[in-house]
């Protein structure tokens, strides 16, 4: 075996030490610190960029809540002018149906005086008439003279009686 | 022309060389392993050149590795023996890149060789071990002692914890040598049925195609054991009691 040849070992030796301190050295001072570098910057850049992720999904909740507290607001605005609109509406309507109500009892009153009056007017004429009349028939049937207090009296005896 | 299975083992000697009395010849040992350091630093620091948040896919190979080798010696020696993450990971790397270059046929693999791993297990024995002295002084021993134990049983399982501790590196550096030296020893004896066997040698080109895909999963587990294994002896010398 040429493994075993004593003469190999020196060489051999002395190559590895040399050979593997240059390597250690490379890596030890040059590469390693580069790759170590590198997966630093990474880790860096991804916590950051999860930190503003997170950052912006604050951002959206507390936007969201905003715009639902807008919203809210704005229906229950919205909900006080119905009900306030609703409410004037119904006023003038009543305030309406008031008026109108009274302008008609007002021209039914009106009409009933120009009624009442009318009946009244009439009812004077006919007892005037009737008791010109009783007159008439008394002093023709009789030839007596019936004053008109007397007539009228008895007239309204009468028409009371037939009135009611 | 050689035809030894074992001479894909041979260490040659490209030029010599004398460092402070030593024998360091720059050998195709020696190449291999400069090699190796060169395409694991193009592997990681070409990967992330134009390093971005959203990586490509050399990027994420690279990033991959490091997690996983990051993870791994985070669950098995805990967040104290982080500042051993660049050994870890460059054990790891020099390691897998060995294993697989040496998949490649006509290479030579660096850690099929016990004089490679053992150094790397003896240096990870000895680092553990002065580490855990510093960590905890002479309570680094507890190492030893193993709790919930009958007393009269406790002499025994010192002694036999004490030689377990002991034959660390040996485990360590054969586990991975043999396993490497195997397989490649076995796909050129099986290569060499190849040729003998005329046309039915179509039969051994069939096995070795399959048994090439079991030694490179070998390959990436071997390398992922001697991490693993170097993070659970580092875990001892952070946490010695049981």
């Amino acid at each position: 075996m040429p493994q075993l040849d004593p003469n190999v070992f020196s060489p051999q030796i002395i190559w590895l030490v040399i050979s593997f301190a240059i390597l250690y050295l490379v890596m030890a001072k040059k590469a390693l610190p580069q790759v170590a570098k590198t997966l630093g910057e990474r880790e860096t850049r991804i916590a950051t960029d999860l930190d503003e992720a997170e950052s912006h999904r604050l951002e959206s909740v507390e936007l969201e809540a905003a715009y639902e507290k807008t919203l809210a607001e704005a229906k229950a605005e919205a909900g006080g002018n119905l009900a306030v609109a609703r409410e004037e509406l119904k006023q003038g309507l009543d305030a309406r149906k008031t008026k109108v109500n009274s302008d008609i009892s007002a021209r039914i009153e009106i009409a009933e005086a120009e009624v009442n009056k009318a009946k009244d007017e009439a009812m004077g004429d006919l007892e005037n008439m009737a008791v010109e009349a009783c007159r008439t028939i008394v002093s023709k049937l009789t030839g007596d003279d019936v004053n008109e207090k007397t007539a009228r009296k008895a007239v309204k005896a009468k028409l009371s009686a037939a009135l009611n | 022309m050689s035809h030894s299975p074992l001479d894909q083992f041979k260490v040659k000697t490209l030029f010599e060389l004398d460092i402070a009395g030593f024998d360091a010849s720059f050998t195709n040992s020696s190449a291999f392993m400069l090699a190796i350091v060169l395409l694991i630093s193009f592997f990681v620091i070409g990967g992330m050149s134009k390093a971005s948040a959203v990586p490509t896919r050399w990027q994420s190979m690279v990033e991959m590795v490091y997690e996983f080798i990051s993870s791994m010696l985070h669950e098995a020696a805990g967040r104290e023996a982080r500042k051993f993450f660049p050994f870890i990971f460059s054990l790891f790397m020099f390691v897998l890149f060995a294993n697989l270059m040496g998949m490649i046929p006509y290479t030579f693999t660096v850690t099929s060789h016990i004089a490679v791993t053992f150094t790397l297990a003896a240096v990870i024995f000895v680092g553990v071990t002065v580490l855990g002295f510093i960590n905890h002084g002479m309570g680094f021993l507890k190492l030893f002692v193993p709790t919930g134990v009958p007393m009269a049983l406790m002499p025994i399982l010192i002694v036999i914890e004490f030689i377990s501790y002991l034959t660390r590196p040996i485990s360590l550096s054969v586990r991975l040598f043999a396993n490497m030296m195997a397989g490649h020893t076995m796909l050129k004896v099986l290569a060499g049925f190849v040729a003998s066997l005329g046309v039915f040698g179509i039969l051994p080109i069939v096995f070795i195609t399959a048994l090439t895909g079991l030694e490179i999963i070998i390959a990436i587990l071997q390398a992922y054991v001697f991490a693993m294994l170097t993070c659970i002896y580092l875990n001892d010398a952070y946490h010695p009691s049981h």
